[in-house]
């Protein structure tokens, strides 16, 4: 089993050795690399991903930072002003993320959110998970670079839906326009409206 | 959305075009516009950091460009593409965002002229150093590489007027092993003759006004990357500084993958100006939709005349890779199976003078400087496109003074043959009186 955890985040993997023990490695190592090969795990499709954002009405993001430069803050801004979403901030290092306050924990949200969004080390990830579990909410989205396969099978056997190393910002972008904007490949064809 | 991996003439027709949510437009909207309004001034400030996706300014996207570069990337099994005002501009950009004053680029020397003199006179003025590999053997770029300068590989798919094809594989092994990306122009093949990315091409850059527009009616390039190269490796640094300019982002930290488009589009789009015109996208986009018909049309005539051509006794060679007489019949066969395109050279007995003779002549062929109409084309290349290069260029590119060169269209085979029997009858006549 292996985890990842991204370079603007973290700039280490923890892998587990052949002998059983564990260090960490920079994630762009050969080592890291070959790793990630070596998945098994597979997520929610790209339609499946499409229906989870349809469905979702708020988005708590855990581990969001107060830093512009970091991904979280760009993950905030953009489902802020170009989803409908109700957004939320979990840090219990800051008191406000942009113009919104930063929450403690899950529980300590307004509401119980659609989709638990996170920024957190590989190795934090089950507990994430327990805290999902915790308040109801039924889908955990581990951003992309973050890799813990052990974790999400976890989650998938106490009836979470999961995706891993994938970026929300880029997958609602990919169904809702902006990615299409900058030239990327969406994959969408359809003969029906783009929505908003 | 249907979870479905769409087949390639479905994704020439739709891919980047999914109707207008304002209007509901079936056809690619034309979005005629240099600016784009804000919705608030908190809105401009996350387009201007790269914060959310949004359109600012046409010089840095624009929503008819983006169907073109969407369809082309879906084509090319791209992660995404960034398009520009011609083919010599798309290569420009790729350049200018990989080497800088002091770095160096391996690339062939079977290029075509006017990338040549990019590389030759304009880089290397601009302090970046290109070796040119007059070889078609990986193991000789390998060996052209200086490791801690060397920033790029740099081939194309198809030469031209030689025919020759490049060994992609093979090269992007070469450049992998030195942690550098395979760029290739893959502007004769297009996409739907060989992906280069499928065969280990990092970054795929085309001259759109060939044969993805198709009719010779306007200038565009197009540069697609696969999202599979590392940037983070220690060649380039520049994916992992802090960018002052859009709020103290790394490149590589936050987009990933993503990384050398976005750079692209907000760095090079952004400081060196090459941005495709809207209307020029639509027109392109427009000759994509027919892609594959048209290049099978294309490689299906290439094939008539070429082997027409190679029987008549008035021929000395023809360069197309689809013979068996070819010294890259079999590289044609492993990375063009459909066939090598349809633009080629053949070396007329007698030479510079029959040459010649044999153009003024024709009269169904276009005597011009471009490729990839759907009208046939003829040109002269040593008095022409290459007119520029020096005599040890011309043979290192394989352009012989009595070679001329052909991009067959896609008229009736049978008139294309007539109108060069004529021509060659003709040219003959007044060579000899």
């Amino acid at each position: 089993m292996s985890t990842t955890t991204p370079g603007s985040e973290a700039d280490t993997a923890t892998v587990t050795l052949a002998n059983g023990l564990t260090c960490d490695i920079p994630a762009s190592s050969p080592l890291a690399k070959l790793l990630r090969s070596q998945r098994t795990w597979v997520g929610p499709s790209g339609k499946e991903r499409l229906g989870i954002l349809r469905r979702a009405r708020s988005v708590a993001i855990v581990g969001a930072s107060p830093n512009p430069a970091r991904s979280s803050y760009f993950v905030g801004t953009y489902l802020q002003q170009s989803s409908d979403y109700r957004v939320y901030f979990v840090n219990p290092n800051a008191t406000e993320i942009l113009g919104q306050p930063a929450y403690p924990d899950l529980a300590s949200l307004p509401e119980v959110p659609d989709i638990v969004d996170v920024f957190r080390k590989a190795s934090d990830i089950p507990s994430v998970m327990d805290d999902a579990l915790a308040v109801g909410a039924p889908t955990v989205w581990v951003q992309l670079g973050i890799w813990n396969e052990e974790a999400a099978r976890y989650g998938e056997s106490k009836g979470l839906t999961v995706v891993m190393d994938r970026c929300i910002k880029v997958e609602h972008a990919r169904f809702h326009g902006g990615l299409h904007l900058m030239g990327f490949d969406t994959g969408v064809i359809s003969a029906k409206k783009q929505q908003r | 959305m249907a979870d479905r991996d769409y087949g390639f003439r479905t994704r020439a027709v739709h891919a980047g075009n999914v109707p207008d949510s304002a209007t509901g437009a079936r056809a690619l909207p034309i979005y005629q516009s240099s600016a784009f309004v804000f919705d608030s001034t908190q809105d401009a400030a996350a387009r201007f950091a790269l914060q959310k996706y949004g359109t600012i300014y046409s010089r840095l996207a624009n929503p008819t460009v983006a169907s073109f570069e969407e369809r082309v990337a879906s084509l090319e099994g791209g992660l995404g593409a960034v398009a520009t005002s011609s083919g010599l501009s798309a290569q420009f950009v790729t350049f200018a965002s990989l080497a800088g004053a002091g770095d160096h680029i391996v690339a062939s020397s079977n290029l075509y002229g006017g990338s040549i003199t990019q590389l030759d006179v304009t880089l290397r003025r601009f302090g970046v150093e290109t070796t040119f590999v007059a070889s078609d053997d990986p193991a000789d770029y390998a060996a052209a590489i200086i490791p801690g300068r060397t920033k790029l590989v740099f081939a194309e798919t198809i030469a031209n007027p030689s025919g020759d094809i490049a060994d992609i594989a093979g090269l992007a092994e070469v450049a992998h092993a030195a942690e550098l990306p395979l760029v290739i122009d893959s502007t004769i093949a297009t996409p739907y003759l060989c992906r280069p990315i499928e065969w280990g091409a990092d970054v795929v850059v085309h001259s759109a006004t060939k044969f993805l527009g198709g009719h010779g009616t306007t200038l565009g390039g197009v540069v697609v990357e696969s999202g599979r190269f590392d940037w983070s490796n220690h060649n380039f640094p520049l994916f992992e500084e802090t960018v002052a300019h859009y709020g103290g982002l790394t490149w590589y930290g936050n987009f990933g993958e993503y990384a050398f488009l976005t750079r692209l589009r907000a760095e090079q789009l952004r400081d060196i100006g090459p941005a495709l015109a809207p209307h020029s996208a639509f027109l392109l986009a427009q000759g994509v939709e027919t892609l594959p018909y048209r290049m099978q049309a294309h490689v299906d005539n290439a094939r008539r005349v070429a082997e027409w051509l190679e029987a008549d006794p008035r021929i000395e060679t023809v360069n197309w890779a689809g013979l068996p007489s070819h010294r890259h019949h079999a590289r044609a066969a492993q990375y063009l199976p459909l066939g090598p395109s349809s633009v080629f050279g053949f070396v007329v007995k007698g030479g510079r003078a029959v040459g010649q003779g044999l153009i003024e002549n024709v009269t169904l062929a276009s005597h011009l400087a471009n490729i990839g109409d759907a009208k046939t084309l003829i040109i002269h290349p040593a008095s022409t496109t290459h007119a520029q290069l020096t005599e040890q260029q011309l043979v290192d590119g394989g352009v012989h003074p009595g070679l001329v060169r052909l991009s067959v269209g896609i008229e009736d085979a049978d008139d294309i043959i007539f109108d060069l029997d004529q021509a060659l009858d003709a040219a003959l006549k007044g060579a000899s009186a």
